[in-house]
């Protein structure tokens, strides 16, 4: 098992089970369930109670010729190519989000580099590269922000994120992340809302570099 | 493994086999059975589209990813381990990522699958049944709650809830199913002693 200790909060998974979070957000979770043995459990929980309540529905009856349909082309629909499999320190939805590609860092200044993913209305996801001993700019949020360490670690005022821990920060929080020292820190962070900086000039760059 | 199939959608199903859907899926996975996917196209189809219509899609656009969803259903069969979750619950989430694909015009992001060192593995007839009776102990806590807690969780699992109510609403009741997913980590530990 992996020694996560910072989880996803339980009606996360379950939103995802439900199909209810945004693309980035579903991002993160898909990533750290994939290094989070505990949060997989959870999730398969939440698939079983999902499968119950979806097994006692009243069913709706389809169009009569929809079986003969499928049946008929069972074996001529050609299947979809699966996710792109886990590479390095990158599962495989962020492989995904990354069209397979390595990421295209942009510096953001101080070492600190990102590669957008999504952005859209519902929020945007990037991967965040920090050197060690460098800080994230000081910063709140409108709404939530996930951060899940695929490499090296950071540690900021609510405690210490290793590999494979996801960072759950909600608007009241501002916080100041540290990448610790060793390796850079590389880590998936999404938002629903774009990111507020304490301090002015982040904040005239932030439409610029979209986070 | 002892067969013997429980008539579908009854909560008296006997506590010691697997769900007969189950049953089907593994002679579909196993034996490319056309006749048991024929039955679980006839028991699941409806409540793919029961599930869907309430997203206020029309009814040809839920019977699309019916039938895409059924054709997957085909296709990853062979993904299927009945150790791991139940019939509902991974033909659930087959509907759902068709759902969200169609939607959003974009696969969803999905956690890399746990790597098994040895596919070839008989399944461990004792697991499946394991699972099953967690699966049923897990339908009758969820038919004992209170009837709005339970029409809460209904609605969180058939997408007619946003995140925001499912993190405000359904924590409490949920909390029945914390034994399920207890055991649910139990047997994942299990399974990467074995494979590790």
């Amino acid at each position: 098992m992996n020694t996560v200790t910072h989880h996803l909060p339980d009606w996360m998974i379950r939103a995802y089970v439900a199909g209810g979070l945004g693309r980035a957000f579903s991002l993160v979770v898909a990533a750290h369930v994939t290094l989070c043995d505990e949060c997989r459990a959870q999730m398969e929980g939440e698939e079983a109670s999902g499968g119950i309540v979806f097994e006692d529905q009243r069913p709706e009856a389809v169009a009569v010729d929809l079986k003969a349909r499928v049946m008929a082309s069972l074996d001529t629909v050609p299947a979809s190519p699966a996710q792109p499999a886990q590479q390095g320190i990158y599962p495989g939805a962020v492989m995904a989000a990354l069209k397979g590609r390595a990421p295209r860092w942009r510096t953001l200044g101080g070492g600190i580099r990102q590669a957008v993913l999504s952005h859209d209305a519902e929020g945007s996801a990037r991967l965040l590269y920090i050197p060690g001993r460098v800080a994230v700019p000081d910063h709140g949020h409108k709404g939530l922000e996930l951060t899940l360490v695929l490499q090296g670690s950071f540690a900021d005022e609510t405690g210490r994120f290793a590999v494979g821990d996801v960072e759950v920060a909600g608007a009241e929080l501002e916080h100041q992340p540290i990448a610790e020292q060793g390796a850079p820190c590389i880590c998936l962070a999404a938002t629903d809302a774009p990111l507020r900086f304490s301090s002015f000039v982040p904040r005239l760059l932030q439409p610029i570099f979209r986070i | 493994m002892p067969v013997k199939p429980a008539p579908p959608g009854t909560s008296d199903a006997p506590m010691d086999a697997p769900s007969v859907q189950t049953l089907w899926l593994l002679a579909v996975r196993d034996h490319r059975d056309r006749a048991a996917f024929g039955q679980l196209f006839d028991f699941y189809a409806p409540r793919i589209k029961s599930m869907l219509m309430r997203g206020g899609m029309s009814a040809a656009a839920v019977e699309d990813i019916v039938q895409d969803a059924m054709i997957k259903v085909w296709q990853r069969a062979e993904q299927f381990d009945p150790t791991r979750a139940p019939a509902s619950a991974w033909i659930y989430r087959i509907a759902r990522n068709r759902q969200i694909e169609v939607l959003r015009r974009e696969r969803r992001p999905l956690p890399d699958d746990l790597i098994s060192g040895d596919e070839a593995s008989d399944p461990d007839a004792a697991d499946i049944i394991g699972l099953q009776q967690d699966a049923n102990h897990l339908r009758a806590a969820l038919h004992r709650l209170p009837q709005d807690q339970r029409i809460m969780i209904e609605q969180a699992f058939l997408g007619e809830l946003t995140h925001s109510e499912i993190r405000d609403a359904t924590g409490l009741a949920l909390g029945t199913i914390k034994s399920r997913i207890r055991l649910a980590l139990e047997r994942l530990r299990h399974d990467l002693r074995t494979l590790r």
